[in-house]
């Protein structure tokens, strides 16, 4: 019998299930599973004020920099955070406003046309936007538009990430769902919290090993926008991206 | 009320002014102690070795001692024994199939309350110089032993009736939390990891400087007092070591019956 | 197929988890090893503590926990229908499924997969890159690749440093607990080619030479091996949690992904990482979040590796299920909060345990995934005190304590089968006797009666030294000295008359009772206080 079968077949055994192997090839589930309680937080209500504090302080406890900008100011701010770079990469979705100011290379990447890997590790910085933000936790989530190939936001020794003021949810849970809603289920994602770190020796944390030793978070707060709620109201606001 | 006393096996053959100390505390309080004389141990050295079968009979034992005896709550000087109680008394009686049994011990769990958590949940003791008299001028450090701190969730309430005793001051040896290294077969199985640990606990309790140390579990005072004893052995130049000291003990001494440090109640946990 | 089903035997897991030694034994040898403690208790206190701050920071850390025990109980229940419905996601997404029923199987296929992938460099061997990960250390896959002229090379700095100090990991999340910055230096010098005479014992410098060491290998390498955090069954999605970009490295660059994952990591559904992505790090690393975490489902074009595997690993896992108590062990996230917590593990280390899985979670782990008769793992369940830290630290609930009592009973239920019903040891002689003389309150008595002989017979300043295995205590304590009088005859001499009172009230009212029945009028009722709870929670709030 193939392992497949016989694995299915000890399982079903060993959790007492008796009568006839279906064309799975297991004995079905007859008595129902253990209900999941779902008490935990799922939403959040402080303000999109106070969740880019709170996201602004755990990412400087990863030992990130970051700064608060308006839309205008944007361009200018990347262009200084990245005064070390004479090249940079950025997915080919990304608006190229936000580099605009850059005075160096810029180089392109997508799935169709990928930059070669021997490229990625001598380019200066990477640019990207991300999905979403977890204010709680310090985490950007790379998936989908915006955020380019995994790859992109790994090999280059510095990372710029703007993520815009809306995005920024407070919670995990709140996360996962919008990377849902999004769509992004099953597509590649990253969630990065601070540059690289270990904490393997003497659990002594140093930061930048194997991933981007330098990661710039900015943030981006439409000052027209009026002083929303996280959750369902940011949410349920137009995704500016959009009009990117 | 009638308040029916758990001595323990330990408290019982070992320590039984704990016992008499809990008899007094609860007295003072205008409640009648029984005494159900079939009791005799919980089976926590029999289940924690890993002798279900020879536990069943003295599981039984204890439900049965109790289960006809006429009180209101059943009280031990003890969260390791309330705790078997709970947490393993059932589990013993599923073992051997006895659902019957598993059931009334359960009932019989439900009733019986560690002497803090009795004290302080049931019998309103808030202020132990005020309601019952306390008074032992020394200065306590508090080990809160394992399975009341972590099965019986007894929180602060044994080091809180400890700080209302007049003259008491209560302080925490560093790594207060971490176990004493008894564990029951455990110091007989794996010497040497049980005396390592003990020889921490030893150091974090005569670092405090307090004369005595407290807690709620006579068999880890037992373990901590034969470590500072030896300790006192090997080392006789150095002061005193603390004096391991029941809780109920400490509440019960009054400015009329002082508990008196003395030799015997210093040399190592040697509590009469 | 559709036969009539008839069960299956339980088959034990093979591979890294068997003790050499007992664990007393080498316990014992380990606590000699002043540098091991030192660094073991410098690093456990340090994640302890950071765990305890980040766990008290979250107010529904409760619910979370209470969540994902029970999403992790449905993966066990549901082990089948969520098994094949992750293969076929997964192999919908452009991936490849393979089984594997033990050890030998997994490294087998790895293998073949190897084998076909990866080219053959001028020496004759292969070259694959990996993750680290404890599926792969258990069915010991690097050893045998090895044996089969591939290198792995580890690109975790921990497992980097056990691997080029041909040494074994002591902690599953930190693998080189055990090491101090000046031992990595030294192992650094000796096992890089690449490294630099005048490095220093900084853990930035050594951190930056493993960067070094390792790049061109993560930019070449075409094949790369990693476990798995979760497998989740709704959309066939996988996931590796980890601080330094070598996971991340490891699952993007190369053309050929091979995850190694057991049966049991599992999760029903995305909506779950909402609770494991909160209960994972701060349990394990005291973090907030990890730095980086990666998903991928199956092959994205254009994005990672063209060949996406993954071998899902049976090795004793469906006996451990067999266990109804037991299966509660395979709800384990690979945390570590046990071992962090762990008094024992902390003095011990991870050696101690043999088995990969070391500390409270091995403690039970490995004799349930290799059988509890299997005598070279019959220790384990005893290296613990039953403090109970693990369990109030386990993001899923595991009741370590409560399993570790019940594998001591399976143990020696085994051993007095095969041995007769003899008992064996003078332990066994004692709690025989005990058993007998503590389920009858008469017979305590009578033995405490032998109190006041005992007293005049110990010295004053107690108990110093006992022969045979009480010799074990007496080494380290003193045992104190008998008291004259047990509580039970103190309390009978003091109420012996009140006694025979109550005996004699008993006697009458129940004479009372037996006439009201003969004369057939209602028993008059038990008087005595009011009716009592028999509930703790509701009589604490009375």
């Amino acid at each position: 019998m193939d392992a497949r079968s016989v694995i299915l077949e000890r399982i079903s055994s060993s959790l007492g299930r008796t009568g006839r192997l279906n064309a799975e090839g297991y004995v079905p589930i007859t008595a129902p599973a253990p209900e999941v309680p779902h008490a935990y937080r799922t939403a959040s209500d402080l303000s999109t004020e106070r969740l880019i504090e709170i996201f602004a302080d755990r990412l400087a406890d990863y030992n990130a920099g970051v700064a608060r900008v308006s839309a205008a100011e944007l361009p200018a701010t990347v262009a200084r955070l990245l005064d070390e770079a004479d090249d940079i990469v950025i997915p080919a979705d990304l608006d190229r406003a936000w580099v605009g100011e850059f005075a160096g290379r810029v180089l392109t990447d997508s799935r169709e046309e990928p930059q070669p890997v021997d490229v990625l590790n001598a380019v200066g910085a990477v640019v990207t936007g991300s999905t979403t933000a977890i204010a709680d936790t310090g985490t950007i989530c790379l998936s989908g538009p915006h955020c380019g190939r995994r790859v992109i936001t790994l090999v280059p020794d510095h990372h710029v990430c703007v993520v815009r003021a809306a995005d920024i949810v407070e919670i995990v849970p709140q996360a996962v769902a919008r990377l849902q809603e999004a769509g992004l289920s099953t597509a590649p994602q990253t969630w990065a919290s601070g540059p690289s770190a270990t904490v393997d020796i003497e659990f002594e944390r140093v930061a930048g090993v194997h991933g981007p030793r330098r990661l710039d978070v900015v943030i981006v707060v439409d000052e027209d926008e009026p002083e929303a709620h996280a959750g369902t109201q940011a949410a349920a606001q137009a995704d500016p991206r959009d009009s990117a | 009320m009638r308040i029916a006393l758990f001595a323990t096996c330990i408290v019982d053959a070992m320590y039984p002014e704990v016992a008499k100390a809990t008899v007094s505390i609860l007295e003072r309080l205008g409640h009648t102690v029984t005494f159900p004389e079939r009791q005799a141990c919980c089976g926590q050295m029999h289940i924690n070795s890993g002798k279900f079968a020879q536990a069943y009979p003295v599981v039984k034992n204890h439900v049965e001692a109790f289960e006809d005896a006429d009180f209101d709550y059943a009280v031990a000087p003890s969260g390791s024994c309330v705790a078997s109680l709970g947490h393993q008394h059932p589990m013993i009686a599923e073992y051997m199939g006895d659902e019957d049994l598993a059931s009334r011990a359960t009932q019989v769990a439900g009733r019986t309350y560690e002497l803090s958590q009795l004290l302080t949940d049931v019998l309103g003791v808030t202020d132990a110089a005020a309601q019952l008299g306390s008074y032992f001028p020394h200065t306590i450090a508090y080990h809160p032993s394992c399975h009341g701190m972590r099965l019986l969730r007894l929180g602060d309430r044994q080091s809180d009736l400890l700080q209302t005793v007049e003259g008491a001051v209560v302080v925490s040896p560093e790594n207060w939390d971490a176990c004493c290294g008894f564990g029951g077969t455990f110091s007989v199985k794996n010497p040497q990891v049980s005396t390592a640990m003990l020889t921490d606990k030893v150091e974090a309790l005569i670092n405090t400087g307090a004369s005595v140390c407290s807690g709620g579990d006579a068999s880890c005072l037992m373990h901590i007092g034969g470590g500072l004893q030896r300790r006192h052995e090997l080392l006789p130049a150095q002061a005193t070591p603390p004096a391991t000291v029941h809780f109920a003990r400490v509440l019960a001494a009054t400015r009329e019956h002082p508990l008196i440090l003395n030799e015997e109640l210093v040399s190592g946990g040697a509590l009469r | 197929m559709s036969t009539t089903f008839i069960g299956m035997p339980t088959v034990p897991g093979t591979g890294n988890l068997f003790e050499r030694a007992p664990f007393p034994q080498v316990a014992q040898h380990e606590l000699g090893n002043v540098q091991l403690r030192t660094n073991l208790t410098k690093a456990t206190t340090a994640i302890r503590t950071k765990r305890a701050a980040r766990v008290a920071e979250l107010g529904d850390w409760e619910d979370l926990r209470d969540s994902g025990a029970a999403a992790k109980d449905v993966v066990l229940a549901r082990l089948p229908e969520l098994l094949t419905q992750f293969e076929a996601a997964f192999t919908a997404a452009g991936g490849t499924v393979h089984w594997a029923r033990d050890a030998q199987e997994a490294n087998a296929i790895v293998r073949g997969l190897v084998e076909d992938s990866a080219p053959l460099n001028e020496d004759g061997r292969r070259e694959v890159i990996k993750v680290k990960s404890m599926a792969t250390q258990e069915i010991g896959l690097n050893e045998y690749l090895e044996d089969h002229d591939i290198d792995a090379y580890e690109t975790d700095l921990a497992e980097l440093i056990v691997q080029l100090g041909h040494d074994k990991p002591s902690h599953i999340l930190v693998p080189a607990i055990h090491r101090n910055r000046h031992e990595i230096r030294q192992i650094f010098l000796r096992g890089m080619e690449d490294a630099d005479p005048n490095l220093g014992t900084e853990p930035r410098e050594l951190a930056e030479a493993s960067r070094k060491h390792l790049r061109k290998k993560f930019l070449t390498t075409k094949v790369a091996i990693s476990g798995a955090n979760f497998g989740i069954a709704e959309t066939g999605t996988l996931s590796v949690v980890e601080s330094e970009g070598n996971g991340r490295m490891c699952v993007t660059l190369p053309e050929t992904l091979i995850t190694v994952m057991g049966i049991e990591k599992l999760l029903p559904t995305i909506d779950d990482l909402g609770v494991f992505m909160q209960l994972l790090p701060r349990s394990s690393t005291g973090e907030r979040m990890n730095p980086y975490s990666s998903f991928w489902t199956g092959v994205t074009p254009g994005d990672g590796p063209r060949n996406v595997h993954v071998v899902l690993l049976d090795n004793g896992r469906t006996r451990a299920l067999a266990d109804q108590h037991g299966r509660q062990a395979l709800r384990c996230i690979r945390c570590s909060a046990c071992m962090n917590v762990c008094p024992v593990y902390e003095r011990t280390g991870g050696h101690a345990y043999g088995s990969v899985y070391p500390g409270p979670i091995g403690a039970i782990l490995t004799p349930l995934l290799t059988g509890t008769d299997a005598e070279e793992n019959s220790t384990l369940p005893y290296a613990s005190s039953l403090c109970g830290a693990c369990f109030d630290a386990c993001p899923v609930k595991i009741d370590i304590p409560q399993m570790l009592v019940r594998l001591r009973n399976e143990g020696n239920v085994v051993k007095e089968s095969e041995h007769g019903r003899l008992p064996k040891t003078q332990l066994d002689v004692a709690l025989t006797g005990a058993s007998w003389l503590m389920s009858d309150g008469r017979r305590m008595a009578l033995m405490e009666k032998g109190l006041p002989l005992a007293k005049l017979l110990s010295p004053k300043a107690g108990i110093r030294s006992l022969p045979g295995i009480a010799g074990a205590w007496t080494s380290s304590r003193t045992i104190p000295r008998p008291p004259r009088q047990s509580f039970r005859s103190w309390w009978s001499a003091e109420h012996r008359e009140e006694a025979r009172e109550e005996r004699r009230e008993a006697r009458d009212r129940a004479q009372f009772r037996r006439f009201e029945a003969r004369s057939g009028a209602e028993p008059a009722p038990e008087a005595g206080p009011a009716p009592r709870s028999e509930n703790q929670h509701e009589t604490k709030e009375s």
